[in-house]
């Protein structure tokens, strides 16, 4: 399953780091930020609940970038 | 502006009149420090903040780590030795100013190109017991009658049911002038009704309706990253850890040379000063920033024109163009038969034309068709007794005369002698009572631009054009040499479209890349191998348009040439911000290192430097000219 949120972050090195952070998170299969946009494409694995996965993918953003947001609610 | 952008104005412009009026209090020692500490940490504090986190989370080579050590390191030194605190400051301050600068320009252009492919609908009217109800047009079903009032947009594909208008198509097409559309045409997504009320019948639901499709392909665009742009994230992984390494080669080991090996003083500042500097200049920003942005840029004001390109890359790879391949039917070709050409032999021309439309009255062949629309203004007789003969044509009374319309075979067997044409086309032979009285031929007319768009090619680095159809060889070359096109293949099924496109590939030169533009289902394949597969959009089906690289919305082919020139424009800019922004930051590198650059010019070559390849890289929107 693919979804998209919209996301508030400053730098596009800052978006390319939240790639890189929840591309790791478990039940990420693939993920995408695009800083022009700013959006996030994330695929789920097969039989995940996305807004539990949504939250691990925002605390683990937040940790690295203090003042990113993602709209998954 | 932003919440977050004004906060960080008041913090520049507090900062910075701190900072200058402490400059005429005469303090001195521990509570100058003091008293300078107070716009350092205004100005400052979210980036020590933040490198310390980097820090903790083991990433600590950033931009805000290269800073906080850079304006540390200043504030030592000018501690121990009671100097100037400003220049730390200062460098503190441009950097915020730099960093504001660059989200609100990229900010202000990421809305400008978002309105440029604002084109979504947000609703869809539906009639309801007699009252029109907006719905999100997601709720709504294929086969719904929905409203469509004047100066709304379209929400969802669909076929007119009642009423006609004008529709504005320019948002899909790039097309200025405005389309006539009756009950029972087909009606686009995204186009703006101008005149009239119009009841529509949706064929689609409106994730699959046009505008849909098109958002969703602009938006996914910059997703897939060009070459350059993979070269600056791998060069900036590379490059922080570099550079932080040489700023402490550079504070330590020329020191320690002259304090061992010279017996010569030290002069710890200067050298630990050179290596902050050095740690300044060296922020990447400005290429990180200013390269997706040409590229978004880009492609948001391609899509402008009616050009949609899917991805960076693509953009890069069409810029390299050498070869191009058209597929000739739809492509450099209408697609439509008309009538090209009639012969009459004793007879007049309108007279001819006249009866060939009478005997085809009630065919609905594409070639009667086609003579019957080229008859239009014509008075028609009603055909008697018509009688059709399998393979060769028909045999007919109109207004009392026997007429035969048919191949050369139908005349032949008839026993009438005609004179064999050998023009290209489909052609018509006609007899009436008897007597051969000439032909009619009809053909696929080339398009108005295709002349021109392959002129245009030439003139931005096009080494060879190519056709490819499965048309016969005397209507091929009819069609290359009236477009000049350089090479043609006849006669080719849709296997052999790929054979012929590999070979090609096989002889492009080293560098160049392979351009293939086509419409049919046929080409869908050929699409995909191609270096870059051109779509047209509007006439194309949608199995040509999934494979891909660059929609036409409006099947111009002089879009191609325009196309290539945005490529070629926006590759440029980059290339400029790339070659602009590591010269001057390497040569002020050197000047650092060698002592000759303080931080006042470090902090240009990082800031400044930015700034100017963001204003370069928003000319990539401006594509008018092109």
């Amino acid at each position: 399953m693919k979804k998209t949120y919209k996301i508030e972050v400053d730098c596009a090195n800052c978006a390319s780091k939240m790639e890189t952070a929840a591309k790791k998170i478990e039940g990420v299969k693939d993920a995408n930020v695009n800083f022009m946009t700013l959006k996030m494409k994330v695929e789920f694995d097969e039989g995940t609940h996305p807004e539990t996965v949504m939250d691990n993918v925002f605390k683990a953003c937040r940790k690295i970038e203090p003042d990113c947001e993602i709209y998954y609610k | 502006m932003t919440k977050k952008q004004k906060k960080n104005l008041i913090r520049i412009i507090i900062s910075s009149v701190l900072m200058i009026s402490l400059m005429f209090i005469p303090v001195q020692g521990i509570l100058r420090f003091i008293l300078f500490l107070v716009p350092y940490l205004i100005i400052g504090y979210d980036i020590l903040i933040k490198a310390g986190k980097g820090i903790i989370n083991l990433q600590p080579f950033d931009e805000c780590f290269l800073m906080s050590i850079a304006t540390i390191g200043a504030m030592v030194i000018a501690v121990t030795t009671d100097g100037d605190y400003i220049e730390a400051i200062a460098v503190m301050l441009f950097y915020q100013v730099g960093e504001w600068f660059q989200s609100y320009a990229v900010g202000k252009s990421r809305r400008n190109i978002s309105e440029l492919m604002d084109i979504r609908p947000d609703h869809a009217n539906i009639e309801e017991n007699g009252e029109i109800v907006s719905i999100d047009p997601d709720e709504v079903e294929i086969g719904t009658i929905i409203t469509v009032c004047p100066g709304e947009k379209i929400p969802i594909d669909g076929v007119i049911t009642e009423g006609s208008t004008v529709l504005d198509t320019s948002a899909l097409t790039g097309e200025s002038i405005p389309r006539k559309v009756n009950p029972g045409d087909e009606v686009l997504s995204g186009c703006i009704n101008q005149s009239g009320l119009i009841r529509v019948k949706t064929t689609k639901e409106f994730d699959d309706s046009t505008v849909s499709k098109i958002l969703e392909l602009v938006e996914n665009a910059s997703s897939r990253k060009s070459r350059s742009e993979n070269f600056i994230t791998k060069f900036a992984r590379v490059y922080t850890p570099v550079v932080v390494f040489s700023a402490l080669a550079l504070a330590i080991i020329p020191p320690l040379i002259n304090l061992i090996m010279l017996s010569r003083p030290a002069h710890w500042h200067d050298w630990i000063y050179r290596a902050l500097t050095f740690l300044v200049i060296s922020c990447p920003c400005a290429l990180v920033i200013s390269i997706p942005l040409s590229f978004f840029a880009g492609i948001g004001g391609a899509s402008r024109e009616g050009i949609l390109i899917k991805g960076s890359n693509y953009l890069e790879m069409l810029s390299k163009a050498g070869i191009v391949v058209f597929d000739k039917t739809g492509t450099l070709t209408k697609g439509v038969f008309e009538v090209t050409e009639i012969k009459a032999e004793n007879i007049d021309k309108e007279e001819l034309l006249k009866y060939a439309a009478s005997a085809e009255k009630y065919s609905n062949h594409p070639i009667a068709l086609s003579i019957k629309k080229a008859a239009a203004d014509l008075e028609i007789f009603e055909p008697q007794s018509t009688e059709e003969i399998a393979g060769k044509g028909i045999k007919t009374m109109v207004n009392g005369k026997h007429v035969l319309a048919g191949n050369y075979k139908l005349m032949q067997s008839e026993g009438i002698t005609a004179a064999p044409s050998d023009s290209h086309g489909t052609v018509i032979y006609f007899a009436v009572d008897g007597r051969y009285r000439g032909y009619i031929i009809i053909s696929d007319m080339i398009k108005d631009g295709s002349e021109s768009a392959i002129k245009q090619l030439s003139s931005c680095g096009i080494r060879k054009t190519v056709m490819l159809t499965g048309d016969n060889a005397s209507a091929a070359a009819a069609v290359a040499g009236k477009l000049s096109i350089d090479k043609v293949y006849s006669e080719l099924l849709p296997s052999d479209k790929v054979e012929k496109t590999e070979e090609l590939l096989y002889s492009k030169n080293k560098g160049e890349s392979l351009v293939f533009v086509g419409d049919g289902v046929n080409d869908a394949p050929v699409l995909s191998i191609a270096d870059i597969g051109i779509a047209m959009g509007a006439m194309g089906s949608d199995a040509a348009i999934e494979a891909s690289d660059i929609v036409l919305m409006d099947d111009d082919p002089r879009k191609i040439s325009k196309a290539i020139k945005i490529s070629k424009k926006c590759l440029k800019i980059v290339n400029e911000n790339i070659w602009f922004s590591i010269g001057v930051k390497l040569l002020c590198l050197i000047l650092g290192a060698l002592g000759f650059a303080n931080m006042w010019i470090a902090i240009f070559a990082d800031v400044g430097v930015m700034v100017i390849a963001v204003l370069n890289s928003i000319r990539c929107l401006m594509l008018k000219k092109l």
